[in-house]
C-alpha cells in the first residue's frame, strides 16, 4: 500500500511539472459576411442620446447589409472594464467585434494581443486623414494603429454664474483664486460645495501635478508635490469635507455638481449633457482650468476612447465597415449634439467651433498644451492600484502627510514600471 | 470533519475476515469513490491549478499576448512576503474574521436559545426572518445595507437626523458596518444547527439537571454546551472559513477596500492582485497562502479538541 502512495505522489509531481498553464489560443478571427456584429460600447450616466444616435447607425448600416445584425452591448466604464475585457482576449468566444476603449488603457489591450491592427483600414479611408496626428498617436503602440479615435473629452472649471453673481465673485484666473473663492462660497453658503474634488478623482488632480511641473513618473519630485498640495488643499473641511469627497470619483463630482450640491466642478465637455439634465442647468458657465501663474490654463489630460476591432472578430470587414461609419464625420457630429464628445476629425471640430460657443474653454484648454498618461501596460496598473487616488485620500484623510504619501506613491509607480 | 464512526468489532466477522483479503481493503475506498469523484473535479482541479499559477509568471501578456509562461519557483511567494501591504492587509483580517466569528456564534447561539423558549408564533416569525437573511444572495444583502447606511438617503440617516454622515468613512465605523452585514448573512446557519442540536438533548438530562439545583444559565453551559461540542466544532469551522473568506460584503460596500485601501481584506486583495493589476501568478499565491492558513487553523483547532478528550 506504501509502495501504492509513493507511486501517487510521484505521478502527481511529474503532472507538475509536466503541463504549465495554458495561454488562450492565439485568436485568428475570419471574414463572413453575414451574421451578427457585435459591438460594445461604454455605458454613460445618460445614455439614452447616445442610444439614439447608435441606433440611427444600426439602421444605416442595416440597409446596406441586410443579412447583419447589429448587437450592442453597454460595458461599464468602471474598472470592471478591464475584467470584462480581459475576459473577451481569453475567451474569443465572448469577445465583440467592434469595441469602444477608453485610450488609456490601449498599451495593456495592445500587450494583451486583443485588438486587431487597423493601420492599412484607416490609411485606405479617405475621412481617416482627418484625424490628427497627436490624436492617432494615442491609438498607435509600435507603430501599429489599434483603433479609431473616437472622440476626445477635456476638462475645464464649471461654475455656477447665479452662485457667482450673488456672491459678487469673478471666475477664477489661478489656482489662489480658485481656492479662495471655493473656500468664500463654502463660508458664505454651507449648502454648497465650493468646488467638488474627489479623492478618486485622479484626472481632476493631475492638471494641479502637471501645472506645477511635475508628472506621473515623478511624484514626490518638489513640483508634484506642490501640485498635490494644491489639489489636497481643496479635500478639506472649509471647501469639500474629506467625510464626503474623500471617496468621490469623477462621475460623483459631476452629480454634485449638476444636482446643484457644487458651485464649481471640474467636469468635462462630454458632461454637459449630464449637467443639463441637472438642476445647474441654464446656471453654469466654463472657462479653462486655470494654472498656478495669472493667465496660464493648467494642462488638461486628453483622454478619449476609440473604437477597435477585436483580433478575434469572425467579421472582420464588416466589423470595420461598422467603425468607419460609427467613426465617420457624420455619427462624430452627432454624437457631438447628442452627447456633447469631442470630434476627433479636424474638420468635423472646426465647424463645430464655428457653431457652437460652448466648446470655445475647451478648444482653449486644446490649444495651450494637453497631456497624457504613460502609453505603457504600467498605466493600467497604477489605475487599477488606485495609487494615485491612494495618495490623495491619505492625505486627505490624515493618514499621512503630502511627503510620506508622494514618496509612498513614487515607489508603487516605480514599481509598476519594474514589473510590467 | 464528520465523525468518523468505528465500526462495532463484532468477533464472530472478525474471525471470519482474518487474514484480510485484498477486497475488504479496497472497500473503504470504494464508498469514498462518490464523494471523491464530485470533488476532485470542482476542488481537486481548482486547488492544483492555483498552485501551479503560483509558481509562475503569469500576467495578461503570458494569457493572451503569446508571451511563453516562465517558471520561477518561490518568487512570487517571496515577493509577497516582503510586501508590508500583504502584512497589514493579512493582519486586519485575521483580527476581522475572528471577531466576526465570536460574533456571529453569540447571536447564533443566543437566538437558537432564544427560539427553544419562544411560543410558536416568535418562533416561527423569527425563523421566517432568519431563513430570508440566510437566502438573501451575498451581492443583495450588501447593497441593501449600503443603501440602509447611505450618507445622504439611508433610513439610519434619516431616522437618527444625521444626513450627510458618511459610515464608510471611518476605518474601524467601516468594518462594524460591514461586519454587522456579515453576521446578519451567517448566523441563521449556526442558530438552525444549534437549535436543532438542542433539540436533540434528551428533556430527562435537562429535568435531572433541574432537579440538582442548576439554573438555566449553568444547565446550557454545563449540560447543553457540552453535548452539542460536535455540532459546535463543526459550526466555528464553518465560520472560521467564511468569515476569513469574506469577499462580497467588502467588495461592493467599501467599493473594493475602502478609503486609501483601509477596508482590504485578504480575499479581495487576492482579487485586486490577479484580475485587477493582471498578476495572476501573484494572486494566485495569496490564494494558497490563504488556504494553507485555512488548513492549519483548521487542524489546529481539531487537534486542540482531541487533545482535551472530547471525541468529535
Amino acid at each position: 500500500m506504501k509502495i501504492l502512495n509513493w507511486a501517487a505522489a510521484g505521478v502527481a509531481l511529474l503532472a507538475l511539472a509536466a503541463c504549465a498553464p495554458s495561454t488562450a489560443p492565439s485568436a485568428s478571427g475570419g471574414d463572413d459576411k453575414s451574421g451578427t456584429l457585435r459591438v460594445w460600447l461604454f455605458d454613460e450616466p445618460n445614455r439614452a442620446p447616445k442610444e439614439k444616435v447608435v441606433a440611427e447607425a444600426i439602421k444605416e448600416f442595416g440597409a446596406a447589409n441586410a443579412d447583419v445584425k447589429v448587437e450592442v452591448t453597454y460595458i461599464p466604464t468602471t474598472p470592471a472594464r478591464h475584467e470584462k475585457f480581459k475576459g473577451a482576449f481569453n475567451d474569443p468566444a465572448s469577445a465583440p467585434d467592434v469595441a469602444e476603449y477608453g485610450n488609456t488603457d490601449l498599451a495593456e489591450y495592445a500587450a494583451a494581443g486583443g485588438f486587431a491592427d487597423l493601420s492599412a483600414d484607416l490609411r485606405s479611408w479617405p475621412e481617416g486623414k482627418d484625424v490628427g496626428a497627436d490624436l492617432l498617436k494615442s491609438a498607435t503602440v509600435d507603430g501599429k494603429v489599434y483603433g479609431l479615435p473616437w472622440f476626445i473629452g477635456i476638462r475645464a472649471l464649471y461654475y455656477r454664474t447665479d452662485v457667482f453673481e450673488e456672491l459678487g465673485l469673478k471666475p477664477p484666473t489661478t489656482i489662489e483664486n480658485l481656492t479662495s473663492a471655493a473656500r468664500e462660497i463654502r463660508k458664505k453658503k454651507p449648502e454648497l460645495y465650493g468646488v467638488a474634488v474627489g479623492g478618486e478623482y485622479t484626472f481632476g488632480a493631475l492638471p494641479f501635478v502637471w501645472d506645477a511641473g511635475g508628472d506621473i513618473e515623478s511624484l514626490d519630485s518638489p513640483e508634484a508635490r506642490k501640485g498635490v498640495q494644491a489639489y489636497t488643499d481643496l479635500l478639506s473641511d472649509d471647501n469639500c469635507p474629506p467625510q464626503t469627497c474623500a471617496s468621490l470619483t469623477g462621475g460623483k463630482t459631476v452629480e454634485l455638481f449638476a444636482s446643484g450640491k457644487a458651485a464649481m466642478g471640474i467636469l468635462g465637455n462630454f458632461s454637459r449633457s449630464a449637467v443639463d439634465a441637472g438642476a445647474a442647468a441654464g446656471k453654469y458657465a466654463v472657462v479653462p482650468l486655470p494654472g498656478a501663474k495669472e493667465g496660464a490654463i493648467a494642462p488638461a489630460f486628453s483622454g478619449g476612447n476609440n473604437l477597435g476591432v477585436m483580433k478575434s472578430s469572425k467579421h472582420r470587414s464588416l466589423a470595420v465597415k461598422f467603425l468607419q461609419l460609427l467613426g465617420g464625420k457624420a455619427y462624430q457630429t452627432k454624437m457631438y449634439e447628442a452627447m456633447g464628445n469631442l470630434p476627433t476629425l479636424t474638420s468635423a471640430r472646426d465647424e463645430l467651433a464655428a457653431k457652437d460657443s460652448f466648446l470655445k474653454p475647451f478648444l482653449d484648454t486644446v490649444a495651450a498644451g494637453t497631456r497624457f498618461v504613460p502609453i505603457d501596460p504600467a498605466w493600467v496598473k497604477i489605475d487599477n492600484q488606485k495609487v494615485i487616488p491612494t495618495m490623495l485620500q491619505k492625505i486627505a484623510t490624515k493618514q499621512a502627510t503630502v511627503e510620506q504619501a508622494t514618496a509612498e506613491a513614487a515607489a508603487a509607480v516605480k514599481a509598476a514600471f519594474g514589473r510590467s | 470533519m464528520t465523525a468518523v464512526t468505528t465500526a462495532p468489532a463484532d468477533p464472530e466477522t472478525r474471525v471470519r475476515r482474518s487474514p484480510p483479503r485484498p477486497r475488504g481493503r479496497l472497500r473503504p475506498w470504494l464508498y469514498l469513490l462518490p464523494s471523491a469523484a464530485v470533488l476532485l473535479p470542482l476542488f481537486g482541479y481548482p486547488i492544483y491549478m492555483l498552485g501551479l499559477l503560483s509558481v509562475f509568471d503569469y500576467r495578461q501578456a503570458q494569457v493572451s499576448g503569446g508571451e511563453p509562461t516562465r517558471f520561477i519557483g518561490f518568487d512570487n511567494y517571496a515577493t509577497l512576503l516582503g510586501d508590508q501591504r500583504f502584512w497589514s492587509v493579512l493582519a486586519q483580517t485575521v483580527v476581522f474574521a475572528a471577531a466576526l466569528v465570536i460574533a456571529t456564534l453569540a447571536v447564533g447561539a443566543a437566538l437558537a436559545v432564544v427560539l427553544t423558549k419562544a411560543g410558536r408564533v416568535p418562533r416561527l416569525l423569527l425563523s421566517l426572518a432568519a431563513m430570508a437573511a440566510w437566502a438573501a444572495p451575498a451581492m443583495t444583502g450588501s447593497t441593501v445595507w449600503m443603501f440602509l447606511f447611505d450618507a445622504d438617503l439611508g433610513l439610519v440617516n434619516q431616522l437618527l437626523g444625521i444626513e450627510g454622515y458618511n459610515w464608510f468613512y471611518d476605518k474601524w465605523v467601516t468594518f462594524g458596518i460591514v461586519g454587522a452585514t456579515v453576521v446578519w448573512h451567517s448566523f441563521p446557519f449556526v442558530m438552525v444547527t444549534l437549535y436543532a442540536g438542542i433539540q436533540a438533548v434528551p428533556s430527562s438530562v435537562l429535568e435531572a439537571a433541574a432537579l440538582d439545583g442548576a439554573s438555566a444559565w449553568h444547565s446550557f453551559w454545563r449540560v447543553i454546551v457540552p453535548m452539542l461540542r460536535p455540532l459546535v466544532t463543526i459550526v466555528v469551522i464553518q465560520s472560521i472559513i467564511w468569515d476569513f473568506k469574506i469577499f462580497t460584503q467588502i467588495y461592493v460596500m467599501t467599493n473594493g477596500g475602502g478609503i486609501a485601501g483601509q477596508n482590504s481584506v485578504l480575499n479581495v486583495y487576492a482579487y485586486q492582485t490577479a484580475f485587477g493589476s493582471s498578476e495572476y501568478g501573484l494572486g494566485s499565491a495569496i490564494g494558497v497562502i490563504m488556504t494553507l492558513i485555512l488548513l492549519v487553523v483548521t487542524l489546529l483547532y481539531i487537534r486542540a479538541l482531541y487533545r482535551s478528550g472530547e471525541k468529535l
